[in-house]
């Protein structure tokens, strides 16, 4: 599963999905490679595992993987996190295909919260699972006038929120689903990731899918589409950073941390990517 | 109707007409001041206004008085592109030169038009601006709708505004749900001008203000008016607003334009008995 052809050509029945239901979720996504960033609202499916634990993405992975597919499963970076096991078992009994927690080995990797470190190539897709698609929610809550303001590009309510955050705190405080343009027209929520993996989905050379079973949504980064952070000119779009933090496994600073609080006191921080985190061990081993 | 056509109107109403249900020659002829009502009593069809024309040029204010019912909301709605006429045509001369016709435009053009085009101000400041948002927020929405994207260049342009409209800058970070009734309309005002308009419609501006309060913010937007040089609407029911603000005015009924002329001279001497009544009922 590698290409747009591919998505066209090969259909088939799994054990979770029909082939039916495969086809029409093929149908959002090809649309949504189409109009990039555009929601596409699709029939969300009843999957085994309860809405808001993943099954828009699982239902895009579903759509996609055969027995010849890799896929890798993460939750918060961690393959190894009880949601990612339990996807990643469901989704490989239910079609065939082989596991891996190498990035480069994989065709499919499937997440929450995070784009792996590692840097992915042309020719793998990224499915993200999405909680909430709809990137202007926190300012406006009638849905008619929602689709208005994405059909015209009439972003301004979400600048105001942008320039309230600045002006009351200082700083821009959203962490998470930061609202990035996607090629030149519509708002995406980057959601759930944190603002750190934002830069990577800039012309990235890899399909990007976002699942929202709960809202029945599907969007897409097609390989090679810019994504701009929404922000003012003269205020540059920061990441996550703490001074001194490094992780305390592989010693690294330039990968995205999460703190642990010490018995102690204090805090100490690791890696959220394991894998990476993982390899990056391996690799001072063996220096 | 004798027009007193200005040079290059910045605002022209031609025929202007809207209805609610059917109309027919018989449903025009059987309402309006003549029969008494706006309601026409075999088809039921509300004329809410009908034959309605003026021309406004830019620096000059008209206007529009008339009792609840009267079709001067229909006029002003029609203007700001909220509802589509059942006939007529409203142009407006936009900044750069170029004439939007209002009354062919699409929904999306007229959003755009009212961000930088035309401004309203509405008698309720709560529907012109958003509560829960600081005074300088409310500005930078018209500013980031038109294209700003340089943070400090909307603070000095939102400071600018508000200093302008006599909004003291230790407020601009406030939400404007903290102001009093005077301050939440000075900040209307200055949303309103953000981007410069050409022709703006002030729909009872100062009714629900007290009387002290509300002279200040009048004799606000009459210098407003003169220094940027705006086309502006002034409808109200107040002959005191009517008085200070605008330089002509037409007095409307039932839907119709029963009188049109020089405000001084239409409040000293009225001609239609309808508005004698009204002036009469206001210097009473």
């Amino acid at each position: 599963m590698s290409t747009v052809r591919d998505l066209v050509a090969t259909r088939r029945d799994n054990a979770v999905m029909d082939a039916g239901a495969v086809r029409a979720i093929r149908r959002a996504i090809l649309t949504a490679i189409a109009v990039p960033g555009y929601q596409v609202p699709f029939g969300s499916r009843e999957m085994p595992v309860a809405r808001g634990w993943g099954s828009g993405g699982l239902q895009v992975t579903m759509a996609l993987v055969g027995s010849a597919d890799v896929v890798k499963v993460i939750d918060q970076g961690d393959d190894e996190g009880v949601n990612a096991v339990n996807l990643r078992r469901l989704i490989l009994r239910a079609s065939g295909a082989t596991e891996t927690d190498d990035v480069s080995e994989s065709t499919i990797v499937q997440t929450r919260h995070r784009i792996p470190e590692a840097g992915m190539v042309d020719g793998q897709i990224l499915v993200l699972q999405v909680p909430e698609p709809e990137p202007l929610r926190g300012v406006e809550r009638d849905t008619r006038e929602l689709e208005r303001m994405h059909a015209e590009a009439d972003y301004a309510k979400m600048w105001v929120s942008l320039y309230e955050d600045r002006v009351r705190n200082g700083m821009i405080t959203r962490t998470t689903g930061y609202p990035c343009v996607v090629a030149g027209r519509y708002v995406i929520s980057t959601t759930p990731i944190p603002r750190w993996d934002v830069p990577a989905l800039h012309r990235a050379p890899y399909l990007a899918l976002f699942g929202a079973g709960r809202a029945k949504r599907i969007y897409a980064i097609p390989p090679d589409t810019t994504v701009e952070p929404m922000t003012f000119e003269d205020v540059p779009f920061e990441v996550e950073f703490t001074p001194g933090a490094r992780c305390r496994h592989c010693g690294s600073d330039d990968s995205y941390l999460v703190s642990t609080p010490r018995e102690e006191g204090g805090e100490t921080w690791a890696c959220s990517d394991t894998s990476w985190c993982r390899a990056r061990r391996h690799q001072r081993g063996a220096q | 109707m004798t027009n007193i056509t200005p040079v290059a109107p910045t605002l022209a109403v031609v025929g202007l007409g809207h209805a609610y249900g059917g109309i027919d020659d018989t449903t025009i002829a059987e309402t309006g001041p003549a029969a008494g009502t706006s309601k026409h009593a075999r088809t039921g069809t509300v004329v809410a206004a009908w034959d309605v024309s003026f021309d406004v040029a830019g620096g000059e204010a008209l206007g529009v008085i008339g009792e609840s019912g009267s079709g001067k909301s229909t006029v002003m709605k029609s203007i700001a592109g909220d509802i589509m006429p059942t006939t007529g045509r409203v142009t407006l001369q936009r900044g750069d030169g170029t004439t939007a016709v209002i009354t062919e435009m699409s929904p999306a053009e007229i959003r755009a038009l009212r961000v930088n085009d035309l401004s309203i101000v509405h008698q309720n400041p709560a529907d012109g601006l958003d509560l829960r948002i600081t005074a300088g927020g409310n500005i930078a929405d018209r500013l980031t709708a038109a294209g700003w994207r340089n943070f400090a260049a909307i603070r000095e342009r939102a400071a600018e505004l508000l200093t302008r409209t006599e909004v003291p800058l230790d407020r601009m970070d406030d939400p404007v749900g903290s102001f009093s009734g005077g301050m939440r309309q000075r900040v209307q005002l200055a949303k309103a001008l953000a981007n410069t308009p050409s022709v703006v419609l002030l729909d009872e501006p100062t009714t629900g203000l007290d009387a002290s309060i509300a002279a200040g913010v009048l004799d606000l937007i009459r210098g407003l008016l003169d220094e940027f040089g705006l086309a502006a609407v002034v409808v109200s029911h107040d002959f005191s607003v009517i008085e200070m603000l605008t330089q002509r005015c037409v007095v409307m009924q039932h839907g119709r334009v029963v009188e049109h002329g020089l405000t001084d001279q239409l409040l000293e001497d009225p001609a239609h008995p309808y508005s004698q009544r009204l002036v009469g009922a206001a210097r009473a």
